[in-house]
């Protein structure tokens, strides 16, 4: 009966979408729409096909989902970095941006495509694929909604990467920064979205433990916190259903607060609770002992789940916006710094008694360095935050030197520790193919980050510098073209680090690869890789 | 009830609650004897890890 019902759901979404198609105002609207057509003819064959299959086992857990988001995460990772090379270099020598591709492939369609694909491909695989693998390990129990429900989740979110893909490529956006998705694409997300909170929730629900463990509840807070952060983010009136072009319902500086509100708490939930969570399993279980202080873990929850929703403002200093919210945001950004450092804490002291693994580890080696990195962003967060040193920091390079430490120093090394701890135990390999490529891989990243963080740091204060120069009677000393004429070898100093990460990240992929084809299967394990 | 009413009760009586509801949080973890059931806690994602707990 219920593959009954899901063959008309299909069936009714491609036929829509196909007239949808047909009746578009724009090229946009027309790709993405046959792209869900497609998807939807897909899933029905897929459906069709397997309908009257044998149920999997309920004894075992669903980890067909888990392995791919292994390969997903594996993949949009290697896109979203390579994307990021090509872009760090068009900054630097502008004739990258090649006339050939009629726009399609200039830096102001490329960038949106970069940070949709490193954040919400390479980072939302990752969190997706580890909370159901954490959720069903700290439950005991097996993924809420069958094998129906996980696999809608995954692939849903594929589609949504592939439809945002093409979207920015045609020139498909809203213009707000991390929320570039228009209207239709936002229903997508809102409703795959939903369904991933009904897995995680109803996992939790059937849990055979009695408590939920702490990285349940940094997972939790995240899910739910970006369901309400990006439907109130994207409320807006559609110009025509048949097209991309949207009215947002705030206007002015309450649009402005409403969208720096969501950016900021895109970083807090979805780039540090989440990832926190992933932190709070895997660290200890690549420790081999328990989180440090389990009381101090609640407190870091509670404390950055109430405090971080306040510090968007800082994002907004010396704009309309009201002085006391702007105050307001770079106070609770200040106090945030401690919850942060709890964490950080918390996650390194778990490894007390253990620190001879940084030797013999390089796992453990990639998560510490990852914790490092997420001290460090978040001690240099909270001091940009305040107002004085904002008014030199915005707009600068310094600006994105903080997101790339924080984005390729915590989420990316912590993600990479996820996926050399999991990949040999969902495939039920004794162990990783090569040690020795997991410290080429160490190595490469953080140099890598190390000439992306340094070079951004001496761009984005000599360009803060630049602006503010006066001369002797008041007059601006330079003009916006010296400061970019100054930056040019810094942007080749970047470049090259960013080169360094995409090399390390192939080096994972091959490890990762080779892990799966080469390393021989132990045997307990692979009597329990259920068939799916 | 116009943006001052609201403003007015947010940053009076919905921010003490906040700040309630967060310090009972901390205390609460703190109770006496909650040691043992964290320990406990914490060591949670060493069962498990092959299999889901038997049904019953």
């Amino acid at each position: 009966m219920w593959d009954y019902v899901k063959l008309i759901a299909l069936g009714v979404v491609a036929a829509l979408a196909a007239y949808a198609a047909s009746q578009a105002r724009d090229l946009a609207y027309m790709v993405n729409m046959v792209e869900v057509a497609l998807a939807a003819v897909i899933a029905f064959i897929w459906v069709l096909r397997t309908m009257g299959d044998p149920k999997p086992s309920k004894d075992e857990y669903f980890d067909g989902v888990i392995r791919a988001g292994v390969i997903a995460t594996t993949f949009w990772g290697i896109v979203g970095f390579l994307v990021a090379v090509i872009i760090a270099f068009q900054l630097a020598f502008p004739q990258l941006n090649i006339e050939l591709g009629n726009g399609m492939f200039n830096f102001g369609r490329m960038r949106p495509l970069h940070t949709s694909a490193v954040i919400f491909a390479f980072g939302g695989n990752a969190l997706i694929a580890s909370a159901f693998y954490v959720v069903q390990r700290t439950s005991a129990a097996r993924l809420f909604g069958g094998t129906a429900l996980g696999w809608f989740v995954f692939w849903g979110w594929q589609l949504i990467i592939v439809t945002a893909a093409s979207s920015y490529l045609l020139g498909g956006s809203q213009g707000k920064e991390y929320a570039e998705l228009n209207w239709h694409l936002d229903i997508l997300v809102a409703v795959v979205w939903v369904a991933y909170l009904i897995a995680f929730l109803g996992t939790i629900f059937k849990r055979k433990e009695p408590h939920i463990y702490v990285a349940n509840w940094f997972y939790l807070s995240f899910i739910v916190t970006i369901a309400m952060l990006h439907i109130v983010n994207n409320l807006a009136i559609p110009v025509s259903i048949f097209g991309t072009k949207s009215v947002q319902l705030m206007a002015g500086v309450q649009d402005a607060m409403t969208q720096w509100w969501y950016g900021h708490n895109a970083v807090g939930f979805f780039l540090t609770a989440g990832f926190l969570g992933m932190m709070y399993y895997f660290v200890p279980k690549q420790a081999e002992r328990p989180v440090y202080s389990y009381k101090l873990s609640i407190v870091h929850f509670w404390a950055l789940i109430f405090l971080y929703i306040w510090a968007g403002p800082h994002h907004l200093h010396y704009t309309a916006l009201p002085d006391w919210a702007s105050t307001l945001g770079m106070v609770m950004s200040v106090i945030l710094w401690m919850p942060s450092w709890g964490g950080m804490i918390n996650g390194l002291m778990t490894l007390s008694g253990a620190w001879d693994k940084l030797r013999t580890d390089p796992v453990i080696r990639m998560m510490v360095v990852s914790i490092g990195f997420y001290g460090m962003s978040t001690f240099e967060g909270p001091m940009m935050s305040i107002k004085a040193v904002n008014s030199l920091s915005h707009y600068t390079d310094w600006t994105i030197g903080h997101v790339h430490s924080g984005a390729l120093g915590w989420n990316g090394m912590i993600t990479f520790g996820m996926l050399y701890f999991l990949t040999p135990r969902l495939w039920g390999r004794s162990g990783l193919y090569s040690l020795k490529l997991v410290s080429w891989h160490f190595w490469l990243a953080t140099i890598g980050i190390v000439l992306y963080a340094s070079s951004m740091w001496v761009t984005g204060i000599m360009e803060g510098l630049m602006w503010r120069e006066v001369d002797a009677q008041g007059f601006l000393v330079n003009a916006f073209a010296d400061t970019v004429a100054a930056k040019f070898p810094m942007y080749v100093v970047r470049g090259t680090g960013g080169v360094l990460y995409l090399t390390g990240g192939l080096i994972m992929a091959y490890n990762l690869w080779a892990t799966v084809a080469k390393q021989p299967k132990t045997a307990e394990i692979a009597v329990a890789v259920p068939a799916e | 009830m116009d943006y001052h009413i609201l403003r007015e009760f947010a940053d009076s009586w919905a921010a003490l609650a906040l700040l309630l509801t967060f310090i009972g949080a901390v205390i609460w973890a703190f109770r006496p004897g909650s040691t043992k059931v964290h320990d406990d806690i914490a060591n949670i994602p060493f069962r498990h890890e092959d299999k889901p707990a038997d049904r019953g």
